[in-house]
């Protein structure tokens, strides 16, 4: 029992992750009607908002310590981040530790922007297009995003650690009352979960109550008929593309500190999170959301050691194999709408 | 000329002109000048520009006369090499059965996974045979360790049976790859001036095999075959009313282009005779679909030229560093030399992925034609005359 | 006995009884007209036809074989060829490529791997194509990419691809839909010379009175998925039940 919950919880970081990129994928495919192969380098791109405002933060200059000599007996001299000039010590340390909770504030404009910017500057010209042109030409600024990454941050990974008080793990076991270290579970990976459990119920709510996210809504379901009643379909789906771009980003903010950002993390999760977008049904949310923690889970279950003695190798390929199944034997995915790119 | 029209036997002509004469073509700037850097004659490099040619002509074939985008194309290259060093290990290190070998468990692998793809259309099956492929490359990389040499990759041995040829030689190495008798890896120099051309076994027999495949993939254009595909392309609703059965078709294309990616992965474990799982992953497969479709997806020389393209950037273009960008503008005053290298830097040297993606991007964005409707356009333009007289015939036949 | 027998054909979608009892007989070498109001079931009963639907019960017999459970390219091999609302085209081939296609579906049958043979050498396909060109005057247009074509063209050519073949029974669904007049005059004009010329059994689905008066030998009327009657179109024209189906419906 304990190991079952173990696992669980163990799937839900990655599930996280999983759905709110599928849900943002979601978003642009069942608006726009674009696939777009660019969302991973979204993802990507939020991530290294948080390691840049760290960066930021950290920028230091040096100051001469008169009270303290280096091993030469000269002064010594230490970097002083310009945070704490601002701010004092106490603050600057604060912001510093809590840089990655502090990126969601700056990731937030930053995200709609390039969301506005590449819709308008490229995926708007493609609505016409075949899939196959959408899928080749977001893979192209896949690639061009990446590699700009990467120029400027260079191929290793940058380690961008939680705030203090989140680091390390707790005993989530005795909670339960289950035995001491039976489950042992990071802060961290609590604090994604219920980060990404606030978005996705946000942009539900933001989809379900307000006049714009009806409209969006009438418009996934019937863009003609939506477009004759005189409403701008088209202004209202830029800012869906901004605000799944947002969604991408902060999904990536967060994700900082489990995994030490690299220029290709978003290749990595952008593959898996096509494959959930179709086991959840291409155009459907709650699908999306479905199939992100289901595999996510699913592929922890399948990493006990129990499983893989029975079937080796089965954690490498789960993700695949149920996506390979489901696409034959339920085309539609597990909660998808009939007749969504079925040409 | 075999079957060919004159215009699609001069194009192979040709073909057959470059490949033969490349150490020349590609060698063009002598020993030890400056610009020595940009010279690809050398064999690792001409044999990777043919072995990729035969996986991108063969990806065409699919993709640009059916428009189905396999994403997973990598993983019948990796078996295909796969294939070739067990016949390495087991029967003798000549290469003509290796590659034979290749070649049918790679179309038999495409086999299963193309019937089972294939039943879904669009963007379902880029996904299934992304997933396959991954599958593949996921349990090559772990489970299936004992077959395919798991992280390490399949190397030969000294303790390899090698029933029908020596299991080592007689200094107690492990043989190299040969056919029958000639190695791959021997070549000839030819000293000549300044310049150095090399003559490369292995470079010859991978051309050959790709002149074969061009010449084949030319008769599959021209025949009521590829007509039916580039058919299936345009409009299925019409092909299934017309009473032909798309789905034996596309699995025909699809299995013909795993062969090719087959004949390439063996071929490539013939030059040199290791195997490994990332030969496999998606990130390879991405790679023919830039080479195919930069080049020219549905054309006949696009692959070719993409695949030569994209591995020419990767091993000359990229080993461009600032050093000799100073060195290329020092004639430009001190601040604006600065000014222009760090400009032109990022999309060179080690940058040359950003200079891909963009070329790629304007490519799918302007030039549904790749490269060669773009060379096509700019002919039309400086011959617009000619081009007009030549409208009417040339609409006949399928792009070149 | 008609070539195309259709027996006790239902069809429901959930609570939707789209056909109830069909039963249709189109006798060999007519042109027979399947008329109807709105909602009459007539693009059901064609996609049953096709091979598109499958019906609940009932037979549909083509040339005394049974046509159901088969998938459309089966059921075309059988020698039925259909005409669509759009054309339906390979668009981004030349229209000597689109005739040459169905000649290859005729004589080589759903598949066949000819690869290495050269479309060049084909003669005799070759001279189909040429032939049945010239016969919807297309000839000076045959390397033209059938995506350039006028709309007109467009039906001309569907309906040069789907003659080629010589089909025992040509499906026509709404062949003058959306045409000005006339191009739907050229439309009549064109299939009253295919029925003329080569005695091709033709059944058509069509709104259009003027046109299925100028067509038709013999007309089913259906309406709410069953056959109210099935006459000369002379008897047709004053029948007090078809007078109900069409304007009852605007009255009430």
């Amino acid at each position: 029992m304990d190991q079952f919950i173990l696992q669980i919880l163990n799937g839900l970081d990655k599930g996280s992750a999983y759905a709110l990129i599928a849900l943002g994928l979601t978003l642009i495919f069942g608006t726009l009607g674009v696939v777009n192969f660019a969302h991973g380098a979204l993802f990507m791109l939020g991530a290294f908002v948080a390691v840049t405002l760290s960066k930021i933060l950290t920028l230091s200059h040096k100051v001469v310590d008169e009270t303290r000599t280096d091993f030469l007996g000269n002064p010594l001299q230490v970097d002083v981040p310009y945070v704490y000039d601002f701010f004092g010590e106490g603050v600057g340390d604060l912001l510093i530790d809590w840089s990655v909770p502090l990126s969601i504030l700056a990731a937030i404009p930053i995200m709609i922007a390039i969301g506005f910017i590449m819709e308008r500057g490229l995926i708007k010209h493609f609505y016409k297009r075949p899939h196959a042109d959408q899928i080749l030409v977001t893979f192209g600024l896949a690639i061009v995003i990446q590699e700009i990454v990467k120029y400027f941050y260079g191929a290793n990974p940058i380690p961008t650690p939680a705030p203090e008080a989140f680091v390390g793990s707790f005993d989530f076991g005795v909670l339960l009352g289950f035995d001491p270290n039976a489950i042992i579970y990071p802060y961290w990976r609590l604090v994604y979960f219920f980060f990404s459990m606030i978005i996705i119920a946000g942009v539900f709510a933001f989809l379900q109550f307000t006049t714009f996210g009806m409209v969006v809504r009438a418009g996934m379901a019937d863009r003609e008929t939506v477009g004759i009643l005189g409403i701008d379909i088209d202004k209202r789906f830029t800012m869906m593309f901004g605000i799944a771009a947002a969604v991408a980003g902060l999904a990536g903010v967060m994700y900082a500190p489990i995994n030490s950002p690299n220029y290709h993390m978003g290749m990595d999760f952008l593959v898996l999170s096509f494959v959930v977008v179709v086991v959840g049904g291409m155009g459907s949310l709650p699908g999306a959301v479905a199939a992100g923690f289901l595999l996510g889970i699913l592929e922890s279950f399948a990493s006990m050691s129990a499983v893989i003695d029975l079937l080796p190798g089965i954690n490498q390929i789960i993700i695949y194999l149920v996506a390979i199944i489901i696409l034959l034997t339920r085309p539609r995915g597990l909660m998808g709408r009939k007749g969504v790119m079925e040409e | 000329m075999l079957g060919l029209e004159k215009k699609d036997f001069r194009l192979l002509l040709i073909v057959i002109g470059l490949t033969l004469f490349a150490p020349f073509l590609l060698n063009p700037f002598p020993e030890g000048s400056e610009l020595a850097q940009f010279n690809a004659g050398y064999p690792d490099l001409m044999q990777r520009f043919v072995i990729f040619g035969i996986f991108a002509i063969g990806f065409n074939i699919l993709f640009g006369l059916t428009g189905y985008l396999s994403f997973g194309h990598a993983a019948f290259l990796g078996v295909g090499s796969y294939a070739a060093v067990w016949m390495f290990k087991l029967l003798s290190m000549n290469v003509l059965p290796a590659i034979f070998l290749s070649v049918i468990i790679a179309g038999l692998f495409s086999l299963i996974i193309g019937y089972v793809s294939l039943r879904r259309s669009g963007i379902y099956f880029s996904i299934l045979t992304l997933a396959f492929a991954q599958m593949s490359f996921a349990l090559a990389y772990s489970v299936l360790t004992p077959i395919t040499g798991g992280e390490t990759g399949l190397q030969l041995a000294l303790s390899d049976p090698r029933i029908f040829g020596e299991a080592q030689t007689a200094t107690g190495n492990i043989p190299v790859p040969a056919l029958f008798g000639l190695e791959m890896r021997s070549s000839l120099e030819w000293d000549v001036g300044g310049w150095l051309f090399t003559f490369n076994a292995g470079y010859y027999l991978a051309a050959f095999f790709m002149i074969v495949a061009f010449y084949l993939a030319i008769r599959i254009f021209r025949s009521p075959f590829g007509m039916m595909l580039r058919a299936i392309k345009s409009n299925q609703t019409r092909m299934a009313y017309t009473g032909l059965n798309a789905r034996p078709y596309t699995l025909a294309a699809f299995v013909i282009s795993g062969m090719y990616a087959g004949l390439a992965g063996g071929l490539m474990a013939s030059m040199d005779p290791l195997a490994g799982a990332e030969r496999m992953q998606w990130t390879a497969s991405g790679e023919v679909v830039l080479m195919t479709i930069l080049g020219g997806a549905g054309t006949l020389i696009g692959p070719v030229l993409g695949a030569g393209m994209i591995k020419y950037f990767e091993n000359i273009f990229s080993k461009i560093n600032s050093t000799i960008l100073h060195d290329w503008f020092a004639f430009l005053p001190d601040g604006l030399e600065d000014i222009v290298v760090a400009m032109i830097y990022p999309f060179i040297g080690k940058g040359w992925h950003l200079t891909l993606g963009i070329m790629f991007m304007l490519v799918v964005i302007f030039l549904p034609g790749g490269l060669v409707q773009g060379g096509q356009k700019l002919a039309g333009l400086f011959s617009r005359k000619k081009a007009e007289d030549n409208t009417k015939s040339s609409a006949t036949e399928p792009a070149e | 006995m008609g070539i195309l027998e259709v027996k006790g054909i239902n069809k429901r979608f959930g609570g939707l009884q789209a056909l109830g009892d069909v039963n249709l007989s189109v006798a060999e070498n007519t042109t027979h007209a399947i008329i109807g109001p709105n909602g009459a079931g007539k693009s059901t009963l064609l996609n049953v036809l096709v091979g598109k639907l499958i019906p609940d019960s009932g037979s549909v017999m083509f040339d005394g074989q049974s046509v159901l459970g088969r998938k459309p390219h089966e059921i075309n091999q059988m020698g039925i060829s259909r005409v669509f609302q759009t054309p339906e085209i390979f668009a981004d081939l030349t229209v000597m490529e689109n005739v040459m296609i169905p000649c290859f579906a005729k004589r080589d049958g759903a598949f066949r791997m000819h690869a290495i043979e050269s479309i060049f050498s084909e003669k005799s396909i070759r001279q189909q194509a040429d032939a049945i060109l010239d016969d919807v005057n297309m000839t000076e247009k045959s390397n033209m990419l059938a995506s350039s074509l006028s709309r007109g063209d467009k039906r001309r050519l569907e309906m040069a691809m789907c003659l080629v073949q010589d089909p025992k029974l040509l499906l026509l669904d709404e062949p003058t839909a959306g045409m000005a007049r006339a191009d739907t005059q050229n439309t009549i004009a064109l299939l009253k010379e295919i029925r003329a010329k080569r005695g091709i059994t033709m059944a058509i689905i069509e709104h259009d009175m003027n046109v299925v008066f100028s067509l038709a030998e013999r007309i089913t009327v259906l309406a709410q998925g069953t056959p109210l009657v099935e006459d000369i179109p002379e008897k047709i024209k004053g029948h007090p039940k078809v007078r109900e189906a069409y304007l009852g419906e605007a009255q009430v």
